[in-house]
C-alpha cells in the first residue's frame, strides 16, 4: 500500500519528536535530574519510525535499553516515557523501570530490556501466543548486531522456524556492538547469513536511514508472517549518532566517520525529500517542527511537575 | 473415595485436570510428548491434547523459557519443564532477570503466569550436573513463588494452585519421590501455595523440612520417639512464600529448632530459618538451632561417596539428639 501524505507527515513528526525527545532527556541526564543508564537512540529514529509504521496497535513488540524512539512510534505517551525517565510516578512503570524496561501491553510493548538478546525469545513467545489463538497478529523484536552473539538469540531463530512463527527479527545494525565494532566480533559481515544458515528469509536494508525503505521491507515481512508465511529476519544498516550512553568517549570511532553520517540525518535528510519529492510546501515542514517543539516543552513540564512516588509504594508490584 | 497413587501419577492427574478445565495451559519441554519425559510425568498428554499444546522442544532451555515469558505475557499459562533443575542455569537470565521482575519494573502492567516444572536431587549416581538442589537461589530472588511437594497429595493439589497463579511460579519436584505411593482424593481439592502442614505432632522439637527430606524427618521422629523425643515434623511445602508463622507457632511450643534440606548447608533455607527464628522468637529458644543438610560440596556419582554427602535419617536424628542434649 503507498504511503499517504498524513503517513509521511506522521513519519517526519515522528522522527522529530524522537529526536528533540532523546535531546531533551540528555540535558535532564547533564542536569542530573536522570539517575542511572541512558542510551540514546538519536540517529535510529527512521527504523523506529519505518518499522512500527508497518505494525499494527495490536502487533507485539520487544526492543532493547536503545528503545525509548521504538516504544514512542509504537504508541507509548512520550509524557509518560518521559516520566519514566525522571523517576516519576507518572512514569510508564511508576518510576520502577527507569530508562531500560518500558513497557505498556496496551499497545503490544513487551518491554525494552536491559539485557542483550533477551527480548526476543520472548517476542516470539508472544508470537506463539497469536498463532495459537488463530489471530494473525505479529511480532517483532528489534535488537543490535551485538545481540547476534547471544546464544538466545541464536535458539530462537530455531525455534521461529522451525514453528513457523508470526515474528520478524529486526536487527539494528549501527556497526558498533556497544564499545567495539561489529566487524571485529563475527565472521561474515553480512549479519543476514545467520539468519539464512538456520532456513529463515532473511533481507537486508542497505539504507535504513531512510524511512521508506524501513517501512517498505518491514511491511513485506509482516504480510508475510501475518498471512502465515513464517519469520523473517531483517538486518537494516544505520548508525547511532551519539555514544552508546552519555558519557562515552568514543574512541573506537572517528570523528570523520561520524560528521559523514550526520550529513546524512535522517531528520534532515527526509524534511527536505517532503518538499522536493512528495510535494510538501516548506511551510507545512516548518509547521511540524513547530509543533514538535511545542510537544516537547509540554513533555517535559509534565515530566518535571509529576510527583515522585511515595516510599510505601517500593514494595508493591511484586507480585500480582 | 481415595485411592493410592504415584507422586509422578498425581502430579499427570492435576496436569490433567487443569489442562481440561484451562485451554491456556500448554507445555514446553524436551522430549515430553512421545516419550512422556524422561521421568514419565507427560505420559500420554500429547495423545489427549495434541502437540499444539504438548510441545516437544529443540535442547535450548533458554529460549523455550523466553518463548514461556512472552506466551504468559500475552495470556498463556505456559508450563516449561527443565528436565533437570540443573538445566535452569542454562535458562537463568530468562528466569531471574525477566521472568521475575518484568511486573515490577512495568510498575504492574503485565503479569507473568509462567509454570516451570523440574526435578531435582540426589541419591541415584547422577553426578555433580545432574544431582543439585536448587530451591535457595529461586527463593532469594524477588518475584518468584517456589514449591518443593513430598507427597503424591501435597504434588497434586499444589500443582493445580500453581496453575492458578498469576506469577512465575518454580515448581520443584524430586527425582527419587516419582516412585513414592500415597493417598490421593478422587474428589478436587487445591493446597494454597505458602501453606506449611505439620506432617506429624511433638512437643520437644521443631523439625522444620520439605521435599523428600521430609522422608527421612518423619523417619528420624520415628526412631527418636522410640528415644522418649517427641519431634513435630513441619513440611513447609514453598519455601518461597514462606510459611514463618507455622513455624515460629512449632518453635514457641518445643523452644528447639532443626531444619533438614537436601540443599548444601552453606547459606541453604537453614540459615535463613535460623535468622528469622532467632529474629523473631529468640526468647523462646532453649537449645541453638542446628541445621542439616549437604555437604559443601559438588554432589558425587560413586555410591559410598554421595550416601556421605548427602543428608539422611541418620544425620536429622543426629541433629534432633544435639538439640536435646
Amino acid at each position: 500500500m503507498p504511503l499517504t501524505r498524513p503517513d509521511l507527515l506522521w513519519m517526519y513528526r515522528t522522527m522529530l519528536l524522537i529526536r528533540r525527545f532523546e535531546e531533551r532527556a540528555t540535558q535532564f541526564f547533564l542536569n542530573g535530574q536522570i539517575r542511572g543508564s541512558f542510551h540514546p537512540c538519536i540517529g535510529q529514529e527512521a527504523t523506529a519510525v519505518g518499522a512500527c509504521l508497518a505494525l499494527r496497535r495490536d502487533d507485539t513488540m520487544t526492543c532493547t535499553y536503545r528503545g525509548h524512539g521504538q516504544s514512542i512510534a509504537k504508541g507509548l505517551d512520550p509524557q509518560e516515557a518521559m516520566a519514566e525517565l525522571l523517576g516519576r510516578r507518572t512514569g510508564c512503570s511508576k518510576g520502577k523501570g527507569g530508562s531500560m524496561h518500558y513497557t505498556d501491553p496496551a499497545i503490544g510493548l513487551l518491554g525494552e530490556n536491559a539485557i542483550v538478546g533477551a527480548g526476543v525469545p520472548i517476542a516470539c513467545g508472544a508470537a506463539l501466543t497469536a498463532q495459537l489463538d488463530k489471530t494473525d497478529r505479529v511480532s517483532l523484536t528489534f535488537f543490535g548486531d551485538g545481540a547476534v552473539n547471544q546464544g538466545v538469540f541464536l535458539e530462537t531463530l530455531n525455534l521461529a522456524v522451525i514453528w513457523k512463527l508470526p515474528v520478524i527479527f529486526f536487527c539494528e545494525n549501527n556497526l558498533y556492538s556497544e564499545m567495539t565494532p561489529i566487524r571485529a566480533m563475527v565472521g561474515p559481515e553480512r549479519l543476514t547469513r545467520r539468519a539464512e544458515a538456520f532456513g529463515m528469509r532473511s533481507v537486508l536494508i542497505p539504507d535504513a536511514y531512510d524511512p521508506i525503505a524501513v517501512y517498505e521491507t518491514t511491511l513485506a515481512a509482516v504480510e508475510r508472517a501475518r498471512g502465515g508465511g513464517g519469520p523473517t529476519f531483517i538486518e537494516a544498516l544505520t548508525y547511532r549518532l551519539v555514544g552508546h550512553m552519555i558519557g562515552d568517549n568514543e574512541p573506537y570511532r572517528t570523528k570523520e566517520e561520524v560528521a559523514e553520517w550526520r550529513k546524512r540525518d535522517s531528520t534532515v535528510v527526509f524534511s527536505q525529500r517532503l518538499v522536493a519529492e512528495f510535494g510538501f510546501s516548506p511551510a507545512e515542514v516548518a509547521a511540524v517542527e513547530a509543533e514538535v517543539a511545542a510537544e516537547i516543552a509540554e513533555i517535559a513540564r509534565f515530566a518535571e511537575q509529576s510527583p515522585w512516588p511515595e516510599p510505601s509504594e517500593v514494595g508493591a508490584d511484586v507480585f500480582a | 473415595m481415595t485411592r493410592e497413587l504415584t507422586y509422578a501419577q498425581a502430579l499427570r492427574e492435576a496436569l490433567t485436570e487443569e489442562m481440561t478445565r484451562d485451554p491456556n495451559i500448554l507445555l514446553l519441554g524436551e522430549d515430553i510428548g512421545v516419550y512422556g519425559g524422561v521421568f514419565k510425568v507427560t505420559e500420554g498428554l500429547l495423545a489427549k491434547f495434541g502437540p499444539e499444546r504438548v510441545r516437544e522442544t529443540p535442547i535450548s532451555e533458554a529460549g523455550f523459557v523466553g518463548l514461556g515469558v512472552g506466551l504468559a505475557l500475552t495470556g498463556k499459562r505456559p508450563i516449561c519443564e527443565l528436565m533437570f533443575m540443573d538445566f535452569a542455569f542454562v535458562a537463568s537470565d530468562q528466569i531471574f532477570n525477566q521472568a521475575a521482575k518484568m511486573r515490577y519494573m512495568s510498575g504492574g502492567r503485565v503479569k507473568v503466569p509462567l509454570l516451570i516444572r523440574t526435578q531435582q536431587g540426589g541419591g541415584r549416581g547422577n553426578g555433580a550436573q545432574h544431582s543439585q538442589s536448587l530451591e535457595t537461589f529461586f527463593t532469594h530472588i524477588p518475584g518468584l513463588k517456589v514449591v518443593l511437594p513430598a507427597t503424591p497429595y501435597d504434588a497434586k493439589g499444589l500443582l493445580k494452585s500453581a496453575l492458578r497463579e498469576e506469577n512465575p511460579v518454580i515448581f520443584i519436584e524430586h527425582k527419587l519421590l516419582y516412585a513414592t505411593k500415597g493417598p490421593v482424593p478422587e474428589e478436587a481439592y487445591l493446597i494454597p501455595l505458602g501453606k506449611a502442614e505439620v506432617k506429624r505432632g511433638g512437643q520437644d522439637v521443631t523439625l522444620v523440612s520439605y521435599s523428600r527430606t521430609v522422608l527421612h524427618a518423619l523417619e528420624a521422629a520415628e526412631e527418636a520417639a522410640g528415644l522418649g523425643i517427641s519431634v513435630e515434623v513441619i513440611d513447609l511445602r514453598c519455601t518461597a512464600p514462606l510459611d514463618l508463622d507455622a513455624i515460629l507457632a512449632s518453635v514457641r511450643k518445643t523452644g528447639r529448632l532443626v531444619i533438614a534440606h537436601e540443599a548444601h548447608r552453606q547459606l541453604g533455607l537453614g540459615a535463613e530459618i535460623a535468622a528469622l527464628v532467632q529474629e523473631h522468637a529468640f526468647d523462646y529458644l532453649d537449645a541453638p538451632i542446628v541445621r542439616v543438610g549437604a555437604l559443601d560440596i559438588p554432589i558425587p556419582a560413586s555410591k559410598p561417596l554421595e550416601d556421605v554427602a548427602l543428608p539422611g535419617k541418620a544425620q536429622i536424628l543426629a541433629a534432633v539428639k544435639q538439640v536435646v542434649a
